[in-house]
């Protein structure tokens, strides 16, 4: 472990002056799961840990007209135990109960997730396909991010000196949409995805897709929103083409790497694969 | 719970129990003490530097800037030690060349692979020693690593060793060096007179990854040398007797200056046998004047602790049209790691055992690499050996159009037969286990649903005996205090306790066992081999003939009658010669224990036993998977493990081997693998991307245990716990030829691998 | 380089305990080192075994992935705590019972983590246990009587 140190930040601009004070060296800490790894392993140079999740406002899940908000430091167990989540969102159920095992889940928040800013994050495909909306706090005051801007490279993102995510917030599901995040990993639990993929769609009364958004990860730098995919459905009914054919724009939007979770053939007949059976499974939910 | 004893063990009292294990409170309580728990007045910390590079020569290492740092107190390097002398020393598996020994501790003039220990620090705590780490500095001259087992043996190859010659056949050493340590051959028959008389051959290469044994603890070592020269050491090992050894002969001292504490050990495999931490450890403390604890990581434990060899293999099987095995020819490559020592020698003894094959020709070839140095891993060497030939055999079958079991049942080894290797073989189960299996619920059972499939194979293991020491001391209270030197890793304390329990005619309750240091009880091997409930349990029951014995003396001596009368009798009850008024004398063991303080002393049962003898033990299972073909992923629906036992001593326990077995094999056939990059460096060294199976990756495992008692022990017992890793890999592969038609020639077959060899074939 | 300390006041084991860690430290670091709990295990020190599984404030936690420094009022329960007094729970005596441990060093976390999913789910599917306990590994028992302890501790019938 570095030489790290610890700071509990009670309110928002508490924790915005310790990272400023904190310099390059300073990390929000929620929980822990990866900042704390990447400090002991010393892939990552942490000096600071400044420990947000005592924040009021960064902790739970609110549920309004527009929509729903949830506190970037909530852990995921909170998340897919909220059974309103289960019922309207249940794309984030499923995110949320593959990141890690139950241990990992007690601690682990969508915000880490995303803030993390892996290839491969299990919740940010999914935080995608919902059109989220990432809210930022920072010394130049907040701002809000569509959630697909906000990764730029395997553990980079937007976040400028000083600023860290207070929350995320989704607009409310339309009616006759579903939504449905997958990934493939070679054993049942605790792996990193080797490709995972999300696709929510919202399905007209004669069954042709009116909207949908589709995602894949571990396939790109970033996890990628592929516009292709979802032009490829939307207007069309959701036949065996249409959905080879959503399919086909996800392999193509693929560029993935060779590495120990998968190879590149592997990755881009996964992306495939998974965009199908997302597809598949959200309009059952739609239904 | 299953309480009912089975047949074979109805005539015993103990035998065939399930009594709670005497160890099992403290580890249900957090009580154990294991090696890394270990506090001593004074302790400081350890960590070890390693090297970056798979293969580099050392060209200096500069060790005062962390010398300098505040809380440092000593740095080793490979010069610190005493200088090896280029002799073997018993490693507990065998022998090996103590300057290898040492290199491989400690490198000296090169690093031979990712991981390869550089330095060590002691320091006032962890975070200090860690930090020091990043202050050593070693230059290093870097040199092209070799990977792959076939590239090692080709002429030209960049060498590990300049000093290595391969021994010959005819135990010459070749001319010039190689990586290719040794070439051994077993034979049998006219190899290719048998591949005449055959109607089918089928010959397949097959490669396996290098797979750890994945023990959930992390290695440890900790020493004291004391002011007057003396050595403590504390490890969590396998053999103590055995560490004693090793660290005796590198650190020069004799083997009475030094002392090893077995901790409890957090499973071993047999990658607990090897000493790392352990001479690092003392060489600190001689250096501080204080004990010094050394742990690693769990990355140190993948990079540079004991994996099993990676290999590449080939296999040549004949047969005739009725299934009639005519001819084997074997191939096995072994990497060995840096160092020369794979098991290699084993997998060849163990292919073709099964079965009784006339013509038989089986190479093997112990080749380094740029890799960890191997070492045991439950049947070291059989599970690869055996993937190939179960594998070849089963394709055979399929070829055939034969039932595979109905074809492994007509060319079965039995009593009689004698492998290519000369073992002869006693009264075996090879036939009982294949035959339980073929009227197991499972084999009987319809498997439906597409992309769903059935397979089945053998396993071989011979075990082994050797040294084993037990002592007893019979208490006032009519219990026995019983003292082992083999360190109970998954509950040897319980089944050698039983069998001395069982002599005595007493509870197993009524048995105490402690596992204690090398100065305290006489010489025992290593718990691996599947030895320890053999051995163990033998040496416990010639103890407990000795109390018998000493027990039956002391009641002639009270009676005041002639010994020659005195019977100590399997119901625990003393009797002699009816008295003058011809009442019956006799006495119970726990009211003639009351009286040993005052009749004349208390009373200690003492064995040491050396069994050049085993009981071979064998298994055969049953595996139905699914496979997702457009994920290549394979699930495993159903699994049933049928084993020989001998005698099931402590049944749970049995079914617990059998079970923990099937499930590193099942991990060793679908994801465990070592995934190097071109430089050497090992890319998925942690818990998370060395993929072990998770609860969720297994179904139930049922287990069926076969009890052809060995003649070859008191109470027919044979070790079980190696030979269920064996047959997983070779099952696993058949039941995704028969749920796919895809015959796989690698290990792990990993959804990559399959999708590979499906829907991504070719290019 | 050189560490701070911290002075950390929580509770552990139902016991008030104030000890002082290394910044640097993990819970799991503190426990082991600083307060001698040593029935918490390191297996990975990176949140992929369960060895080091311990309660903190009513939610299973890998303690290799909190920071000593973080528990400062927090309520945290060991294996240690399990039994009470010589009292072994139900679930550690199923353990024994079903020899649902062979080396044991995964049995404090398996414990721990068992404990917590009877606790939410007193009746579980073999599934929903097998699902709760996949992040904790067990290299010696291939899972089997771990499964059939838990079901024993939760009154189910054990074949």
């Amino acid at each position: 472990m570095q030489a790290v140190k610890y700071a509990r930040a009670s309110s928002v601009e508490e924790a915005i002056s310790l990272l400023q004070e904190g310099g390059d060296g300073a990390r929000p800490l929620a929980g822990g799961t990866d900042v704390i790894v990447q400090a002991r392993e010393r892939t990552r140079d942490i000096s600071l840990f400044v420990d947000i999740k005592h924040i009021p406002e960064l902790i739970g899940i609110d549920h309004s007209a527009d929509g729903l908000t949830i506190g970037a430091a909530t852990p995921c167990y909170q998340i897919y135990g909220d059974d309103k989540i289960q019922s309207d969102y249940p794309i984030l159920v499923d995110s949320c109960s593959l990141i890690g095992g139950t241990a990992i889940q007690g601690r682990a928040s969508l915000g880490g997730n995303l803030c993390n800013s892996s290839p491969a994050a299990d919740g940010i495909p999914s935080l995608i396909v919902l059109e989220a909306q990432v809210e930022i706090a920072g010394p130049n005051g907040r701002r809000s991010v569509p959630v697909e801007d906000f990764c730029t490279a395997p553990g980079r993102n937007v976040l400028a000196a000083g600023e860290f995510v207070t929350k995320l917030t989704f607009p409310a599901p339309a009616g006759g949409s579903g939504a449905r995040f997958l990934r493939f990993i070679p054993r049942n639990e605790m792996d990193i995805a080797v490709t995972n993929a999300a696709t929510q769609l919202r399905l007209n009364g004669d069954g042709s897709v009116a909207w949908a958004r589709v995602s894949i990860g571990a396939v790109a730098p970033t996890p990628l929103l592929v516009a292709d995919a979802a032009a490829a459905l939307i207007g069309q009914p959701l036949s065996e083409q249409t959905i080879a054919a959503a399919a086909d724009a996800s392999r193509a939007a693929a560029n993935p790497i060779t590495d120990m979770r998968g190879s590149i053939r592997q990755r881009v007949h996964l992306a495939g694969v998974l965009t199908e059976r997302t597809i598949r499974q959200a309009a059952e939910r739609a239904a | 719970m299953v309480t009912a004893q089975s047949p074979e063990t109805e005539q015993y009292n103990v035998i065939g129990t399930r009594p709670i294990r005497p160890d099992g409170v403290d580890k249900v309580t957090g009580a154990a003490q294991y090696g890394a728990d270990l506090q001593l007045p004074g302790m400081l910390a350890g960590r070890v530097l390693r090297s970056p590079h798979a293969h580099a020569n050392i060209k200096s290492i500069d060790t005062s800037k962390a010398e300098a740092l505040d809380g440092v107190l000593a740095v080793v390097v490979n010069a610190d030690f005493p200088r090896a002398a280029d002799k073997d020393v018993d490693t507990g598996e065998g022998s090996a060349n103590l300057k290898w020994v040492l290199d491989n501790v400690i490198a000296s003039d090169k690093v031979l692979y990712k991981g390869h220990a550089v330095a060590a620090v002691a320091a006032t705590d962890h975070h200090i020693a860690e930090d020091a780490l990043e202050l050593i500095e070693v230059e290093y001259d870097l040199l092209t690593p070799v990977l792959d087992v076939r590239d090692a043996m080709v002429d030209g190859s960049p060498l590990l060793h300049d000093s290595l010659h391969t021994s010959e056949l005819d135990g010459s050493k070749s001319d010039s060096p190689s990586n290719t340590a040794s070439h051994l051959q077993f034979t049998k028959g006219e190899i290719d007179a048998g591949f005449d008389e055959a109607d089918v051959v089928i010959e397949r290469e097959f490669e396996t990854s290098m797979a750890h044994q994945g023990y959930i603890e992390t290695h440890n070592g900790t020493a004291y040398w004391r002011a007057d020269g003396t050595l403590d050491i504390y490890t969590s090992t396998q053999g103590a007797f055995p560490v004693r050894d090793q660290v005796s002969a590198l650190m020069q001292l004799s083997q009475s200056q030094v002392k090893v504490t077995p901790m409890e050990i957090g499973g071993g495999f047999g990658g607990k046998i090897p000493v790392y931490l352990e001479p690092l450890a003392a060489l600190l403390s001689q250096k501080t004047g204080r004990p010094v604890k050394l742990t690693m990581n769990r990355e140190e434990v993948l990079l540079a602790t004991g994996p099993t060899s990676g290999t590449y293999m080939r296999v040549r099987m004949g047969a005739k049209r009725d299934g009639t095995i005519t001819a084997a020819e074997v191939h096995l490559a072994f990497e060995a790691g840096a160092y020369p020592g794979s098991p290699v020698g084993a997998g060849a003894m163990c292919s073709l055992a099964p079965y009784d094959i006339p013509n038989q020709k089986i190479d093997g070839y112990d080749v380094v690499v740029n890799k960890p140095k191997t070492a045991a891993y439950r049947a070291p060497g059989a599970p690869q050996a055996e993937f190939a030939t179960e594998s070849v055999l089963n394709e055979l079958a399929e070829e055939l159009g034969l039932d595979p079991l109905e074809m492994r049942l007509s060319n079965a080894s039995v009593e009689g037969n004698t492998t290519a290797a000369g073992m002869p073989f006693g009264v075996i189960g090879n036939v009982d286990c294949m035959t339980a299996a073929q009227q197991s619920p499972h084999w009987q059972s319809e498997l439906e649903g597409p992309d769903r499939g059935r397979g089945v194979a053998q396993g071989f293991w011979f075990n082994i005996g050797f040294e084993s020491s037990a002592y007893g001391q019979v208490n006032g209270d009519g219990q026995v205090s019983l003292v082992l030197g083999s360190t109970d890793i998954g509950g040897t304390r319980a089944s050698i306790a039983m069998q001395l329990a069982e002599t005595l005619g007493i509870a197993a309750e009524d048995v105490h066992p402690q596992v204690v240091d090398t100065a305290s009880v006489g010489f025992t091997q290593v718990t691996g081999g599947s030895r320890t409930t053999f051995a163990g349990g033998w040496a416990a029951y010639e103890c407990a003939m000795d109390i018998r014995n000493q027990m039956a003396q002391r009641a002639a001596q009270i009676w005041e009658v002639d010994e020659d009368t005195v019977e100590y009798g399997d119901d625990a009850i003393i009797r002699g010669p009816a008295d003058e008024d011809g009442n019956p004398r006799e006495i119970s063991f726990k009211d003639l224990a009351a009286q040993l303080p005052t009749s004349g002393g208390h009373i200690v049962g003492r064995a040491d036993v050396n069994k050049t003898s085993s009981g071979p033990a064998f298994a055969t299972h049953i595996v139905d998977v699914e496979v997702d073909r457009d994920t290549g992923k394979v699930e495993i629906l159903r699994y049933t493990a049928v084993q020989d036992a001998g005698t099931a001593i402590h049944p749970a326990y049995v079914e617990g081997q059998m079970q923990g077995g099937v499930a590193q094999g099942v991990g060793m056939a679908l994801n465990e693998e070592y995934y190097y990059d071109e430089s050497g460096d090992l890319k998925n060294a942690s818990l998370l991307d060395y993929r072990m199976p998770t609860a969720l990756d297994l179904p139930m495992i049922e287990t069926n245990i076969v009890e052809v008692p060995n003649p070859g022990h008191p109470y027919g017992v044979r070790g079980v716990g190696e030979v269920p890793i064996i047959p997983p890999a070779p099952a696993v592969r058949a039941a995704i030829a028969n749920a796919i038609g895809v015959h796989m020639t690698e290990l792990p077959m990993s959804p990559r691998a399959i999708l590979e060899a499906t829907t991504l074939g070719g290019d | 380089m050189a560490s701070e300390h911290v002075v950390v006041n929580c509770t552990i084991n139902g016991e008030n305990q104030v000890f002082l860690a290394n910044e640097r430290d993990s819970l799991l670091e503190a426990l082991r080192d600083r307060i001698g709990l040593t029935g918490v295990k390191e297996g990975c020190n990176n949140g992929n075994c369960g060895a080091c599984c311990v309660n903190m404030d009513g939610r299973i936690v890998n303690s290799c992935l909190v920071m000593a420094a973080e528990c400062e009022g927090a309520q945290i329960r060991t294996v240690e705590g399990l039994a009470d007094g010589d009292q072994l729970s139900p679930l550690q005596n199923a353990f024994l019972e079903q020899a649902a441990l062979q080396c044991g060093i995964c049995t404090p976390g398996f414990l721990v983590a068992a404990e917590a999913l009877l606790e939410q789910n007193p009746d579980p599917t073999e599934h929903e246990i097998r699902y709760w306990l996949a992040g904790n590994l067990c290299r010696c028992t291939g899972y089997d009587k771990i499964i059939k302890a838990v079901q024993q501790a939760a009154g189910q019938s054990v074949v």
